[in-house]
């Protein structure tokens, strides 16, 4: 097998040690991709938490694997952005093929000037282990307790109350806010008694990796009705150490645990890789559901990632959504904990982050339905969208195998000033700041921890409560943030969202865009 | 704002018409049904307009047998 998993030590927890524990600021329940990095970003913040898992392995199976360029940039901010891209299989080109002629192909990043890629391959369990690397570098301000399992918890009107299960018997800890980072089936959730609402497709998956050596380009293959699988879908996805990533649509008949057994696997994969040797390295069967909470905040306890919401995984938009929840309560978190700002601000990460998730649930769900349509109109329409495609270029981008994570632009947000400029539309209020070259290095790793006043032509200037960054456009930089304008102020919020911007400098303007965007 | 036309717009109506027919001529049901399906897509991507489109929808759900 290509990975070997390393068990990480359990260490009685201090309340069964007799020593004191407690009361932590923050508890994040769930070591998954996103608990890792929350407790990365809240300790780059200065903020200590204690983060607890049940488990004490790193994702078992790989799971996610396609992360986007906009979690990339995010775990660059969080110090595993370089390391993730060295060891991933880097790609932007997806293929469609429908039998075996292909219909079209996209680039999902056709211009230069991004530090990141549009999208890297990279098994979730090489993810995790990176998160939890760096989360040992922060022995003071992130307490990683592996085999504690939460079995429930209540409010206590400022805080929260959580009881654990571990080896050495139960205990008790108290926090200012407890956040659920404890994925699909979370416990959190289930002890709080709240709705999980959402949509089931009437559809099955086989998800397996399997190892395999082969010069398959690093794109993203998707067929309809391939020869070798016949009347339905396929996906392939290359990883790291000659692992490819397989998905087979099976339909809403098959028997989930037939088709994991090997000697029904086995023939599936030959039909579709031909003579060359493989192994099966994990597999799976899975039907897919698009579900969200009301809402992510409730009162101290806050839901982030998959405990949040979930969706099927044609558009690699669960992990990467959630990366972007973290990315967008971290700072706010901070700045409520550490009283420069209200617990308000708390209310916009529930209004932002439910936003982006039913844009991820919105795609999702077209994408799901696109590729398993109910018979009838359903089928009829998507018969009449591929056939189309072969003539018609329209039809082709009809055509949906998944429309890949692209960063949530927070339009409408409470937090956002009115955009009164005449600057490009990809830097407006509420977009992530996009990247581009500078200085030999890159935009993006320019931006303070805090907020920062991006300048553009114009001189220095000081503001309260934010870092200045002064730049001299070139070209890249005029048609992102300038357009037609001479100068630019850009008002960046500490997870790289633009909330305000100018033409002309006006303090006034500066410090009240700062609180709007601090949610006063 | 564009809004639908609803009003008489093809100068030739009953030779487009015939061309419709001549179009299905010979499809079995499913054939025919396949052709429309297309045929929808086609006109509905030469339209355009999110508007336009909608009340044509509109328009389709709100007419022939209850
Ligand atoms: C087949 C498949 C393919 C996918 N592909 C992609 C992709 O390409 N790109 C993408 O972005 N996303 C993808 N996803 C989704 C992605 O895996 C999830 O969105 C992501 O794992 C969510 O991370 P999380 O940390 O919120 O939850 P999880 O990864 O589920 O982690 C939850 C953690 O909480 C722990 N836990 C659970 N209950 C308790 C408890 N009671 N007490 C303590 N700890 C607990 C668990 O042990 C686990 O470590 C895919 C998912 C699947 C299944």
């Amino acid at each position: 097998m290509p990975y070997t998993y390393q068990e990480f030590a359990y260490n009685t927890p201090p309340a069964l040690r007799g020593e004191p524990d407690g009361p932590h600021q923050v508890a994040i329940i769930g070591a998954g991709p996103i608990g890792l990095a929350m407790a990365i970003d809240l300790a780059q913040r200065g903020v200590a938490s204690v983060l607890l898992d049940d488990n004490n392995v790193v994702s078992v199976g790989s799971r996610a694997i396609c992360w986007a360029k906009r979690s990339l940039e995010i775990l660059d901010r969080l110090g595993v952005g370089e390391r993730m891209v060295e060891k991933g299989v880097t790609w932007k080109l997806g293929r469609l093929y429908r039998g075996d002629a292909e219909v079209y192909n996209f680039d999902l990043l056709p211009e230069a000037g991004h530090q990141m890629p549009a999208f890297i391959n990279l098994q979730q369990y090489y993810v995790e282990e990176y998160l939890i690397e760096r989360c040992r570098q922060f022995p003071d301000l992130i307490d990683l307790r592996f085999k504690n399992k939460l079995e429930d918890l209540s409010q206590t009107g400022d805080g929260v109350r959580a009881r654990f299960e571990t080896p050495d018997g139960p205990y008790e800890l108290e926090a200012s806010y407890l956040i659920a980072c404890d994925g699909a089936n979370s416990t959190v959730r289930k002890s709080m008694g709240l709705e999980f609402a959402g949509t089931l497709f009437e559809e099955r998956f086989l998800i397996t990796d399997i190892v395999m050596k082969a010069d398959f380009p690093s794109e993203r293959r998707f067929w309809f009705e391939p020869p070798f699988h016949a009347g339905q879908s396929a996906l392939l996805h290359k990883q790291p150490d000659d692992v490819y990533r397989i998905d087979l649509q099976l339909g809403w008949d098959a028997d989930p645990e037939e088709e994991r057994k090997p000697e029904n696997v086995i023939p599936r994969i030959e039909r579709m890789v031909g003579d060359r040797p493989f192994e099966i390295d994990w597999v799976s069967v899975y039907t897919f559901q698009c579900r969200r909470l009301e809402r992510f905040v409730h009162d101290r306890v806050l839901f982030v990632g998959d405990s949040a919401h979930i969706v099927s995984p044609f558009g690699a938009r669960g992990g990467n959504g959630g990366i972007q929840d973290l990315d967008n309560l971290g700072w706010k978190l901070a700045a409520v904990l550490d009283g420069s700002a209200g617990p308000q601000l708390l209310q916009s990460y529930d209004s932002e982050r439910t936003y982006g998730a039913d844009e991820n649930i919105l795609n999702s769900s077209r994408s799901t339905n696109f590729m398993s349509p109910k018979p009838g109109a359903e089928s009829l329409f998507r018969e009449a969208v591929l056939d189309l495609a072969a003539k018609a270029p329209f039809a082709r981008l009809m055509v949906n195998s998944g429309r890949l994570s692209v960063p949530c632009v927070l339009d409408g947000s409470a937090l956002n000033s009115a955009d009164t400029s005449d600057l490009p539309a990809v830097s407006r209020p509420g977009a992530s700041l996009p990247d581009a070259p500078l200085d030999g290095g890159w935009l993006l790793n320019r931006l303070g921890p805090d907020f920062t006043l991006l300048i553009l032509n114009a001189e220095p200037r000081r503001v309260e409560g934010a870092q200045t960054v002064c730049v001299t456009a070139d070209e890249t930089m005029a048609e992102r943030f300038l357009g037609a304008a001479e100068q630019a102020f850009y008002l960046v919020r500490p997870d790289q969202h633009v909330a305000a911007r100018w033409t002309t400098f006006d303090a006034g303007a500066v410090a009240a865009a700062l609180r709007k965007a601090k949610g006063f | 704002m564009a809004t639908l036309i609803d009003t008489p717009n093809i100068d030739d109506r009953d030779g487009f018409y015939q061309d419709l027919l001549a179009a299905h001529g010979g499809l079995d049901e499913s054939q025919s049904h396949a052709l429309n399906a297309r045929l929808v897509l086609i006109l509905a991507n030469h339209i355009g307009n999110q508007q336009v489109l909608g009340e044509a929808l509109d328009l389709a759900k709100n007419t022939g047998p209850a």
